[in-house]
């Protein structure tokens, strides 16, 4: 039988409830005033007649009733919407705030990265804040020293180490801090979005560094982001949280997909007179008024199947030469490609206009996608100048039946014409 | 399955569970903290760590000339300048103590709201900064005393002046006490942080800084010596300069006193500690 796996983390029916409203009293005399009132079993003087000590109107679950197992070695991704519970989930795992119920148990130490650069002071140089950073993360100055070198090394800023980091750009500072985060001895690494800062070449070897010390090293490592990119090239499992619950525990791009699905919801139709937020650009020459897919139900395409879309829209100005584009975006909105059409319309100023757009869609790979559309025009020089832009319809792709299984995560989302053999000849 | 687990996190530890061990662990970081504090007080200053010594020079000068000569209270025959400076450093060290510590969790909420260590160290590392200063200005102190002696004033230092580590240990014990007491009141109510520095002058008028004991009665000197902070003082002065009344019973009380604000205030701080973050 194969070994039973070790656990790091334990969570047993966590829960955490916050106070809506005014917390306590806010003044002493008033909080003593209720003490006392309670203390003689009589009515509390502060609390408003009808209301009910702590009426469970006035709280507010931020987990509620949290089960998690959390293996050695695993590297977890956490996703959810905003006020989902996330961050309270890795505040109580990093002990920043105590739980309402409920136990969490740890085997290892943790260290946080809710934020890089936490207890940074401006005024010491960057040598001076890796030992006060690392103290801080819980490590020795010993355990420090012997790293030094490398999270100098790592942080790219050997150049500047002995300058106090308020001359530091903002993009060295992240680099120094995340440097010292990532060279911590403890088994179980938490991350809160912290690669979101620095630039790419710094985030891929950030990754890359998380990934290498969880396999390597088997460090545990629980990580929050909604780029979903990042999840899923660092994370093997994940979980999605919902309401202070999860909803759903197991593999990476399902999990993905479910979130998602949340995120947005399937229209087939978008009247942007009631959706002003999904403008880009406001009082543009024209203001797209209504879109929706033709002859279709639902949102969900046959790979190769036209994609058939009815746009309105207000012309506010006068309008020559108009042109439109479709934007293909994966759901967590990377762009993926551009369709144009040039010189469609010409309208005067007030003017409704109306038309029907068909894009191809047989280069997408099976998928969901969302689009962004824009109407603009062409200015002497090939300048593109927007007149509108917005979000727009989302739509999925599945395959048909010839199709091989597409492994979207090395072979990307779009299906490029299939290579052509050249006829044997013997020199070309 | 039986496992051990490093840590268990649960809505509330015991009361009296005081977690001393683990700021043991972290004693690096205290030191860490204390030399940030100490390297980054007086950067872009104009007089720098002149200021240590600026602030309980001039407040001794103005003792001295409105409660020496204007209102012309008896220093027991010291020359009134070192009269007071004996008492004024150490008050100072020890209000600095109080105010310094009790705004612990307020100016380092955004740190504790993302990262936990043991929050004790912060208050510790306060505390420690201050022993530092404190030296500075006792430093101050011995010299004018130096100077007074060699012109002949009538001083005269006995072996209680050894104590002094003592004192300035136990000010540090006592300072950090009522600091965290307070620092974890205010996370709730922000009003005692006025309350503090107010508070701190009316306490000095019950402590022998500016007026000499020995100018009491019986009944009103046993009263000033319950207060933790007036043996101390007293002491400090008997053992420099040789005036005043001593007596180690109070003493002894004013340990007691002490020891026991630091454990209620340690007990409090670690139940604040715990969930502040969603009150502060």
């Amino acid at each position: 039988m194969e070994k039973e796996k070790d656990i790091a983390i334990q969570i047993n029916d966590l829960k955490k409830r916050y106070r809506l409203g005014v917390i306590g009293g806010g003044t002493l005399q008033g909080d003593i005033q209720s003490w006392w009132a309670r203390i003689r079993k009589k009515e509390d003087p502060n609390l408003k007649i009808g209301t009910k000590a702590y009426s469970k109107n006035e709280t507010f679950m931020a987990l509620d009733g949290l089960d998690l197992t959390i293996y050695k070695g695993e590297r977890l991704g956490i996703i959810g919407h905003n006020g989902a519970g996330k961050s309270t989930l890795l505040k109580l795992l990093s002990r920043v705030t105590a739980p309402t119920e409920g136990e969490i148990k740890i085997d290892g130490r943790i260290s946080s990265m809710l934020e890089v650069g936490t207890g940074f002071n401006g005024e010491l140089t960057g040598r001076e804040n890796i030992y006060l950073n690392g103290a801080i993360l819980g490590m020795t100055t010993a355990e420090v020293d012997s790293k030094i070198e490398q999270i100098i090394e790592f942080s790219e800023c050997r150049k500047f180490i002995d300058t106090p980091v308020k001359r530091y750009s903002s993009g060295m500072y992240v680099k120094l801090a995340f440097a010292v985060a990532a060279h911590l001895d403890s088994e179980i690494l938490i991350m809160d979005e912290v690669l979101a800062v620095g630039d790419m070449t710094f985030q891929k070897k950030c990754l890359n560094k998380m990934s290498e010390v969880s396999q390597t090293e088997g460090r545990t490592i629980l990580y929050v982001s909604h780029n979903m990119n990042t999840i899923r090239q660092l994370c093997d499992r994940c979980i999605v949280m919902d309401h202070g619950k999860i909803i759903f525990n197991g593999g990476v791009e399902e999990a993905i997909g479910i979130y998602l699905n949340i995120a947005v919801n399937d229209e087939i139709e978008i009247d942007y007179t009631r959706k002003k937020e999904l403008f880009y650009m406001h009082d543009g020459g024209i203001t797209s008024s209504l879109v929706r897919f033709l002859n279709k139900e639902d949102n969900i395409f046959a790979r190769g199947e036209k994609l058939m879309l009815h746009l309105e829209w207000k012309n506010n100005i006068d309008i020559s030469d108009l042109c439109f584009r479709i934007e293909v975006l994966t759901r967590d909105r990377a762009p993926i490609g551009t369709a144009m059409i040039y010189n469609f319309y010409s309208g005067k100023k007030g003017e409704i206009g109306r038309s029907d757009f068909v894009l191809d869609t047989s280069m997408l790979a099976p998928g969901k996608y969302a689009m962004t559309y824009a109407f603009f025009s062409k200015n002497e020089f090939g300048n593109n100048i927007n007149l509108d832009n917005m979000k727009g319809l989302n739509f999925t792709i599945i395959r048909s039946e010839n199709d091989i299984l597409w492994d979207k995560k090395n072979w990307g989302n779009v299906m490029l014409n299939n290579i052509e053999l050249l006829p044997a000849n013997g020199d070309r | 399955m039986n496992k051990q687990w490093t840590a268990v996190i649960r809505p509330r530890n015991s009361l009296l569970d005081l977690r001393l061990k683990e700021v043991w662990r972290y004693r690096d970081l205290v030191r860490l903290f204390v030399v940030r504090d100490f390297k980054t007080k007086y950067k872009q200053t104009v007089l720098g760590p002149l200021w240590f010594i600026i602030q309980p020079l001039f407040t001794t000068v103005i003792y001295n000339f409105v409660f020496g000569n204007i209102a012309g209270l008896s220093t027991d025959g010291m020359p009134g300048f070192l009269f007071y400076m004996a008492g004024n450093v150490p008050w100072l060290y020890f209000s600095t103590c109080i105010t310094n510590t009790s705004n612990t969790f307020v100016s380092n909420a955004a740190v504790f709201g993302k990262v936990y260590f043991p929050r004790l160290t912060t208050p510790i590392a306060t505390t420690i900064t201050a022993i530092i200063n404190f030296v500075i200005q006792f430093a101050m102190f011995l010299i004018f005393w130096v100077y007074f002696f060699i012109n002949g004033a009538a001083i005269h230092i006995n072996w209680v002046a050894a104590l002094t580590p003592a004192f300035i240990i136990q000010m540090a014990i006592l300072g950090l006490g009522f600091g965290i007491i307070i620092s974890s009141l205010t996370t709730k109510y922000r009003d005692l942080q006025v309350l503090v520095s107010f508070g701190i002058s009316l306490w000095m008028y019950a402590t022998p800084v500016i007026f000499a004991s020995s100018s009491l009665s019986d009944k009103t000197f046993n009263l000033l010596m319950l207060n933790p902070m007036s043996p101390i003082i007293e002491m400090m002065r008997y053992g420099w300069l040789g005036t005043g009344r001593i007596s180690f019973i109070f003493w002894g009380i004013s340990w007691i006193t002490t020891f026991f604000v630091l454990f209620i205030g340690i007990i409090m701080f670690n139940k604040v500690e715990k969930t502040f973050m969603d009150t502060v």
